[in-house]
C-alpha cells in the first residue's frame, strides 16, 4: 500500500521551498522504489516549520520541519516514510502545542485534508452544515446565523445575521452574494490560507447564504496577488458543480445557486465593500455613498450580501453543530473564534484560531514567542495598516471588538504585527499617510488631500521645523480625515498615525539633519 | 516579431467577445489583454470601448485606476517586493534600498536593458514569512537581496 505524504501547496510553504521539497521527495521515492502518494494540502499555519512534511503511520499523521531539498536524503536514510526519527521530528502534527491549543473551528479541515477533494471533505464533516441549512427555512438559517453572534470578520464586526435579513426582506429578482476575499490588510493572510487549503468550506458558507437570502449567484472577488488562492478555488467550484453541489438542483433539493471567482486588479481600496462592487461591475475602485446599502442596492443595483471569506467560512460549523455551540466561544459581544494571524517580527509567525478573549501579551509573546530577532518587543499593530500600534503597557488588552475600540484601537481582520525596539515610529506613521496617499481612491478630500498633507508635516517634523506646531496640525489633520472621510481608508489612517504619537512620543522628536538625509 | 495596430485589434476583439456576457466584463477583458500582450495597448482601450458601448475615456479611467495594468510592456524579469508593514518589521525597507541602488532603479521603474521591473507590492499574504518578494509571479519568503537578484540572474 502506498504511503501519503503530504506537503503544503499553500504560497507561504511554496514561498519557503514547498515545491521543491516535494519534487526532491518524489524523485528520490522513484530512485528507492518506495510506494509514495504524494498529497498537496493547505497548510496548519505554523510558519516558522513550513515546509512541513508529513507521514501517515499508524500512529497518525507524523510531521517534519522546517524541512529544505537538502534535508532529503538525510529523511530517506532515517525511513521517515515510516515516521522515523530525524532531528527536524516534530510529533503527531495534532500533538504540536501550537495547533493543539487551538480552538479550530473554521479552520477545522485546513491542513488536514486534500483542498480540492470533495471526498476528503465530507469525509470530515464537511457539508453537513449545508444539508442541515437545506431542511430550514431561510428565516431559521438566519435566526441561526443571528444567535451563533457572528460579526463581520472583516473588520467591521456588523451582526452577519442581520446584514442577511436585510437582503433577505429585500425584493429582487436576483440577488447576489458576495465574498470579499480582497485581504490587503498587511499581517492577514487567513482568507488566502483557507482558500489554498480548504475552498469548499467557503463554497459550502456562500450556498448557505444564498439559501438564507434569496441569492442564486454568488462571487469570490479576491485579489491578483494571490494566484494559488485563484486556482484552488476555480479547482474546487469545478469540482463542486461536478458534484452537484452547485447548480440548478443542490444536493439534490431543486434549490439553485452557482458562483465564480474574480480577480482584481491591485487596488488596496477594493477591499472596502462598495468599491468592491464598483470594480465588479467593472468601474474603477471608487466608494460609492451609503445609503444605499448593498444590502439593498449592491452588484448592479441589486440587493447583495458582502461578506468576507472568514464570515462566510465560518456559517457551515455554525449551521453544523448550532449558534450555542459556535457562541460558547468568546467574550462579551464578541462571540465565536477568530483566526488570529500572528506575523512580522516574531518567532512563531502564523495562524492562531481561538475563541475570543486572550490578551494581547499572550498573543505575542507566549503564542508568538516574543520575536524573530531576540530583541525586545517595542510595538504591535493589530488590524492592518489602518489598524492601531500597541505598546507593551497595553498588553493586556483583551483580543475582543469592543476592548480594542475602548483603547483606540481596532482588530480589523486580526492580523496582529510585531516590531522589535528598533522600529521608528514616525517613519511607520508617515508610512500610515504614504500608503493612504498611494491607495485612496480619490473620491472624498479628506482622504485624497489629507493623506498627502499628512506626509508633508511628518517630513517637516522630522526637519525639525516648528515641531510642536506640526504635531498640532498632525491631530488636527487626523481628526477631519477620521470624521470627514468616506471610507474606512481615510477614516481609519489615523489609527496608526496617532497611535504612534500617543504612545511613542520620544520617536517624534526632530532628527539630525544627517540622519533625515538618509 | 512586429504587430500591427489590425492585429491587436483583431485580438482585442475577440477577447471582449469571449468575456462579454460575465456580469461586470471590463476587468476581466483588461486582464486577458493584458495576459495576450504583457500590457494594455493603447488602441485597445478604443476596441474594448465599442464593444462594451462605452467611451475611450472611461476604460482608460478604469485601465488606469488599478496597479496592475500596464500601458508598456515589462522587463525580461518582475520583481515586486512587499513593502508593507509585516515585512517592514522584518528588513523590507534595506530589501528594497538595495535592491535599488544594484538595479540602478526607482520603484515601478525598468532597468536600462528592460532585463528588470521592479514594483512594490502591498502585502502578498506572506507576512509570516517576511520579507516577501514575488518574481515572475513565483513567491518567496525570507528572502534576501542576493537571492532576489541570484533568481534574475542580476
Amino acid at each position: 500500500m502506498s504511503i501519503k505524504v503530504y506537503v503544503p501547496l499553500d504560497s507561504g510553504s511554496v514561498a519557503l521551498g514547498a515545491d521543491d521539497v516535494a519534487s526532491a521527495i518524489a524523485a528520490k521515492a522513484s530512485k528507492t522504489g518506495a510506494d509514495v502518494k504524494m498529497v498537496r494540502n493547505g497548510s496548519f499555519g505554523m510558519y516558522w516549520l513550513e515546509p512541513m512534511v508529513e507521514v501517515e503511520t499508524p500512529r497518525g499523521r507524523v510531521a517534519y520541519g522546517p524541512v529544505s531539498t537538502d534535508d532529503i536524503d538525510a529523511l530517506f536514510e532515517a525511513d521517515f516514510l515510516t515516521g522515523g526519527p530525524h532531528k527536524l521530528y516534530l510529533g503527531r502534527t495534532q500533538d504540536i502545542p501550537f495547533l493543539k491549543s487551538q480552538s479550530r473551528l473554521t479552520f477545522q479541515r485546513c491542513g488536514i485534508i486534500d483542498p480540492v477533494s470533495l471526498e476528503d471533505y465530507r469525509a470530515n464533516e464537511g457539508l453537513t452544515g449545508l444539508e442541515n441549512a437545506l431542511k430550514m427555512t431561510d428565516e431559521e438559517i438566519v435566526k441561526a446565523v443571528t444567535d451563533s453572534g457572528l460579526r463581520g470578520r472583516g473588520g467591521a464586526g456588523f451582526p452577519t445575521g442581520i446584514k442577511w435579513n436585510t437582503v433577505r426582506e429585500a425584493k429582487g429578482d436576483q440577488k447576489y452574494i458576495v465574498c470579499n476575499a480582497d485581504e490587503g490588510d498587511s499581517g492577514t493572510f487567513a482568507d488566502r490560507m483557507i482558500m489554498e487549503g480548504e475552498p469548499f468550506v467557503l463554497i459550502e458558507g456562500m450556498i448557505i447564504a444564498g439559501l438564507a437570502t434569496g441569492a442564486t449567484k454568488g462571487y469570490v472577488y479576491t485579489r491578483s496577488e494571490y494566484p494559488t488562492a485563484i486556482d484552488v478555488m476555480n479547482e474546487a467550484i469545478e469540482v463542486a458543480r461536478a458534484a452537484g453541489v452547485l447548480g440548478d438542483n443542490i444536493l439534490g433539493s431543486g434549490k439553485a445557486f452557482d458562483m465564480e471567482v474574480r480577480m482584481g486588479a491591485g487596488a488596496y481600496v477594493c477591499g472596502e465593500e462598495t468599491s468592491l462592487l464598483n470594480s465588479m461591475e467593472g468601474k474603477r475602485g471608487v466608494v460609492r455613498a451609503k445609503p444605499p446599502l448593498p444590502a439593498l442596492e449592491g452588484f448592479l443595483g441589486r440587493p447583495t450580501v458582502v461578506n468576507n471569506v472568514i464570515s462566510l467560512c465560518s456559517v457551515p460549523v455554525i449551521l453544523e453543530k448550532g449558534a450555542e455551540y459556535y457562541r460558547d466561544y468568546g467574550m462579551g459581544r464578541s462571540r465565536g473564534t477568530i483566526p488570529i494571524q500572528i506575523a512580522g517580527n516574531v518567532k512563531h509567525g502564523g495562524l492562531y484560531e481561538v475563541g475570543f478573549g486572550l490578551t494581547l501579551g499572550e498573543i505575542v509573546e507566549q503564542i508568538g514567542g516574543g520575536t524573530a530577532t531576540g530583541r525586545p518587543v517595542k510595538a504591535v499593530q493589530v488590524g492592518g495598516p489602518l489598524g492601531a500600534y500597541f505598546p507593551k503597557e497595553l498588553f493586556d488588552t483583551p483580543f475582543d471588538y469592543e476592548e480594542f475600540a475602548k483603547r483606540d484601537g481596532l482588530i480589523g481582520h486580526a492580523g496582529v504585527v510585531v516590531f522589535d525596539d528598533t522600529v521608528d515610529m514616525m517613519k511607520q506613521a508617515r508610512f500610515a499617510m504614504e500608503f493612504c496617499a498611494i491607495e485612496s481612491c480619490g473620491k472624498c478630500t479628506p482622504c485624497r488631500i489629507g493623506s498627502v498633507r499628512g506626509t508633508e508635516v511628518v517630513d517637516k517634523l522630522e526637519r525639525g521645523e516648528q515641531p510642536e506646531l506640526q504635531i498640532e496640525l498632525l491631530r488636527d489633520l487626523c481628526e477631519t480625515m477620521k470624521f470627514g472621510s468616506l471610507c474606512a481608508l481615510g477614516g481609519f489612517t489615523p489609527y496608526p498615525v496617532l497611535s504612534a504619537l500617543t504612545h511613542f512620543p520620544d520617536d517624534f522628536k526632530p532628527r539630525a539633519l544627517d540622519i533625515a538625509a538618509e | 516579431m512586429s504587430e500591427t495596430t489590425e492585429d491587436h485589434n483583431v485580438r482585442v476583439a475577440a477577447i471582449c467577445d469571449q468575456l462579454i456576457t460575465l456580469e461586470g466584463p471590463l476587468l476581466p477583458i483588461l486582464h486577458e489583454v493584458q495576459e495576450e500582450f504583457g500590457y494594455i495597448p493603447d488602441g485597445a482601450l478604443q476596441t474594448i470601448a465599442k464593444k462594451l458601448n462605452l467611451s475611450r475615456a472611461e476604460v482608460h479611467g478604469v485601465a488606469s485606476f488599478y496597479h496592475d495594468f500596464r500601458e508598456e510592456r515589462a522587463g525580461k524579469h518582475v520583481i515586486k517586493i512587499c513593502r508593507a508593514e509585516a515585512c517592514q518589521a522584518m528588513g523590507a525597507d534595506a530589501l528594497g534600498d538595495q535592491i535599488r541602488r544594484h538595479l540602478k532603479v526607482d520603484w515601478s521603474q525598468t532597468t536600462a536593458d528592460r532585463k528588470i521591473t521592479l514594483e512594490p507590492v502591498f502585502c502578498l499574504g506572506l507576512c509570516a514569512c517576511a520579507p516577501a518578494a514575488m518574481i515572475d509571479g513565483k513567491v518567496v519568503g525570507r528572502v534576501s537581496a542576493d537571492r532576489i537578484l541570484e533568481k534574475v540572474g542580476s
